[in-house]
């Protein structure tokens, strides 16, 4: 008798052609911990070099392609992707009750787009590289740059074509598929995150594969189109690549603040303080984020009134963003709270994507911004965001949904011990940054004045530490798939409806309907601690 | 305090399909939108340049691929008409396949264009023919927008060629999907036209 959608089918074939969602999801998360690796291997000998004020381990060329790839890697390959493809593709269907995403067959589709795009960027990165920066700013990316510019930018609009399915999948699925008790306002925040970053990927990705194919049409044929000098205009080129840009850091934060909304209240038992309007705070989020792209081009000579409209458009995020923050905090306000895994990187994750969406604000700020432009400043700031951010609540998502994606519970003082050295080693690589960027270190250089070493080598020292933080759930997670203990159905007593079905799941979801609660979140502060010593 | 127990049930699988597709559409428009915005960019920045350069597409076969097009819209949703009506359904294949000649025609008719724009050096590079600044930039663009509309217009061939062979598939909603597609390439021309052959075009 099959009785996971684990052990339905056991061949690399039947996996490579699944096309359940909860499989393909495993299949994202297999594709970007590779990524992920990579691109962490690229900032570990960036933060090496760095150690030491001249350019004595790596050449200034290759530096230039480190923190390209770098980039490249982290923001395309695993970011973008990685809590939307991962927690979204094996959650979203079983948090609103359906059988599968709408387009299933799409939703493999994606994920082969996706790794083809990948290895395409890899394999201009083993050629020889790219040094432009993850930004391909033009007409340096279009007619000086003498590196792999065109087979990255192919890979990046393969990986791009992937995003946009994804998008598509989600948003009709949750147009169409919800179970039929589950209104809107019914929704967990996650999937309202995932719908808000669903819309942003349709809509803003489409303008980068447009950007990058006029890119690879003016390096080849030799346009004007950016370029000056035949008569282009590179401002076209940052209004365009930051259209989708800026828009992209929230395909990365507003997954993540669903997740935090989710682990939160199970975790403090408490509903989640002001359901509602956190869902308008998502949406909300999602579309001024549309509108902010000028904030990247203050120095580039746009007009003042333009920076202006930019500047206080910027900061009107920080009320739907500020709101959330008030929320979480109060939702654990006489919360019976618990530290578990999920629940230390889930606080870690408010706290530091507080310091990034402040900091966030002094970049917006006109004046302070002509001096922190292209500092470690900056570096410092969307480091918060991406990763104190980001990649935090990817593994709070990843460690409070692991007993049900794989029916395992892990070893829980390792994790807890993993996910305190995260933070602490997050911190120690990041915030040093901040005060190089105000001293004015400006970043993408690889050797430095020696006043700025001591801090230089706490930023890389932490980037260690961090290291071994992201490195100990790799192995404590991959020994307890094997050897952790049985999970059972809902080991957090949590109440979304993902944990009415077993751990892991039957290949259809539910083995009988599941219940739809009459309001979401429906925590008591007084109901017994019901984690059984497994999860101890 | 729980709620009545629900089957989740999937609407019927056209509607999910169709709404899908929208949803992609959605996406194209702002394919198309930063298109729109570079030639926004290039016709105030360099009047000049453009309007010179503008005077040098042809009118008179942009005008008759215009005409193609619009036809073609109108046989695809005779086509999606005659699907719904049980006695017209044999006709369904046919003007399928008729709206894909009309693309085949559409695309001959730009080739030939695009044959004579390279002859007359309009294509950007060394040999350029025209000497004012900015007329580069609107015949890179005018490449770039005619040629990624061709692309769009090869898979909406494709597609409907597919559609005319085999009826299981039209008969499964996917034909108004694929409709929606090639309407929405041909609105795509219909704002192509003025901005790349009417604009600019006296004086």
């Amino acid at each position: 008798m099959i009785s996971s959608y684990l052990d339905d089918g056991l061949t690399i074939r039947s996996w490579l052609t699944t096309t359940d969602h909860k499989r393909i999801a495993i299949l994202y998360a297999i594709a970007i911990t590779a990524f992920f690796f990579v691109g962490g291997a690229a900032a570990t000998i960036i933060r090496l070099e760095l150690a030491t004020p001249q350019g004595d381990l790596v050449s200034h060329d290759a530096y230039n392609k480190l923190f390209t790839a770098h980039g490249v890697i982290m923001v395309w390959l695993f970011l973008i992707p990685s809590i939307p493809s991962v927690l979204g593709n094996f959650l979203l269907p079983l948090m609103i009750g359906a059988k599968d995403l709408a387009f299933p067959r799409l939703n493999l589709a994606s994920w082969y787009l996706y790794v083809a795009g990948g290895l395409v960027t890899l394999e201009a990165l083993f050629l020889g590289g790219v040094d432009t920066g993850w930004t391909f700013y033009t007409p340096y990316s279009t007619m000086f740059s003498n590196t792999y510019v065109v087979l990255t930018l192919t890979g990046v609009f393969i990986t791009g074509f992937s995003s946009i399915l994804t998008g598509l999948n989600f948003i009709v699925t949750i147009h169409t598929l919800r179970a039929k008790a589950m209104g809107w306002f019914k929704l967990p925040l996650f999937a309202w995150g995932m719908y808000a970053t669903s819309l942003i990927l349709m809509l803003a990705t489409p303008v980068l594969a447009i950007t990058v194919l006029l890119v690879i049409a003016e390096r080849l044929f030799q346009i004007g189109i950016f370029d000056p000098a035949f008569g282009g205009d590179p401002l076209l080129f940052q209004h365009l690549f930051w259209f989708y840009s800026h828009p992209a850091v929230y395909v990365m934060i507003l997954p993540a603040m669903g997740v935090v909304s989710e682990i939160i209240p199970c975790f403090a038992r408490r509903p989640i303080f002001g359901y509602r309007s956190m869902a308008y705070a998502i949406m909300t989020i999602a579309s001024v984020g549309f509108l902010v792209w000028g904030h990247h081009m203050f120095v580039s000579g746009q007009s003042l009134t333009a920076s202006m409209v930019f500047s206080l458009l910027s900061f009107i995020v920080a009320i739907p963003s500020a709101i959330k923050v008030f929320n979480w905090t109060a939702t654990l306000y006489k919360g019976s709270i618990r530290f578990d895994a999920p629940m230390l990187y889930a606080l870690g994750f408010v706290g530091l994507f507080t310091i990034g969406g402040l900091t966030g604000l002094f970049l917006a700020s006109l004046a302070l911004d002509v001096h922190l432009t292209d500092t470690y400043f900056v570096v410092a700031h969307f480091h918060y965001i991406m990763v104190g951010g980001a990649v935090m609540a990817y593994f709070a998502g990843l460690h409070f949904w692991w007993p049900k994606v794989t029916g395992r519970l892990y070893p829980e003082v390792w994790s807890r011990i993993a996910a305190v050295i995260v933070f602490i080693g997050f911190n120690l690589t990041f915030f040093p940054q901040f005060l190089l960027g105000i001293e004015g270190m400006p970043r993408r250089y690889h050797s430095y004045p020696p006043q700025f070493q001591v801090l230089n080598l706490f930023s890389s020292a932490g980037a260690g530490v961090l290291a071994i933080g992201y490195l100990m759930p790799l192995v404590y997670l991959a020994w307890s798939i094997r050897h952790g203990a049985r999970a059972g159905d809902n080991p957090w007593a949590a109440k979304g409806l993902e944990w009415q079905t077993r751990s892991p799941p039957p290949t259809d979801n539910f083995d009988t309907p599941p219940t739809v609660p009459d309001t979401v979140y429906d925590y008591a502060a007084d109901e017994p601690d019901p984690t059984p010593e497994a999860a101890r | 305090m729980s709620a009545i127990a629900t089957v989740p049930e999937p609407r019927d699988e056209p509607d999910i399909g169709k709404l899908g597709m929208w949803t992609f559409l959605a996406s194209e428009v702002l394919f198309f939108g930063g298109l729109f915005l570079a030639y926004l960019y290039g016709r105030t920045h360099w009047p000049q340049g453009w309007a010179t350069a503008s005077r040098r597409t042809d009118v008179v076969l942009g005008t008759l691929n215009t005409a193609v097009l619009l036809t073609s819209s109108a046989v695809v949703a005779l086509a999606v008409a005659c699907e719904e009506d049980a006695k017209r359904r044999r006709w369904t294949s046919r003007l399928l396949a008729l709206t894909a000649t009309l693309g085949v025609v559409f695309l001959v008719i730009k080739g030939v264009e695009w044959h004579a724009d390279w002859h007359e050096h309009l294509f950007p590079g060394a040999k350029f023919a025209l000497d004012v600044p900015g007329a580069q930039e609107f015949f890179a663009l005018y490449f770039v927008m005619t040629g990624l509309h061709a692309v769009h217009m090869i898979v909406g061939i494709a597609v409907l060629v597919v559609l005319a062979r085999g009826r299981d598939w039209a008969r499964a909603g996917h034909l108004e999907i694929a409709a929606l597609y090639w309407h929405f390439v041909d609105l795509v021309w219909i704002f192509f036209y003025p901005l790349l052959y009417l604009v600019e075009r006296h004086g």
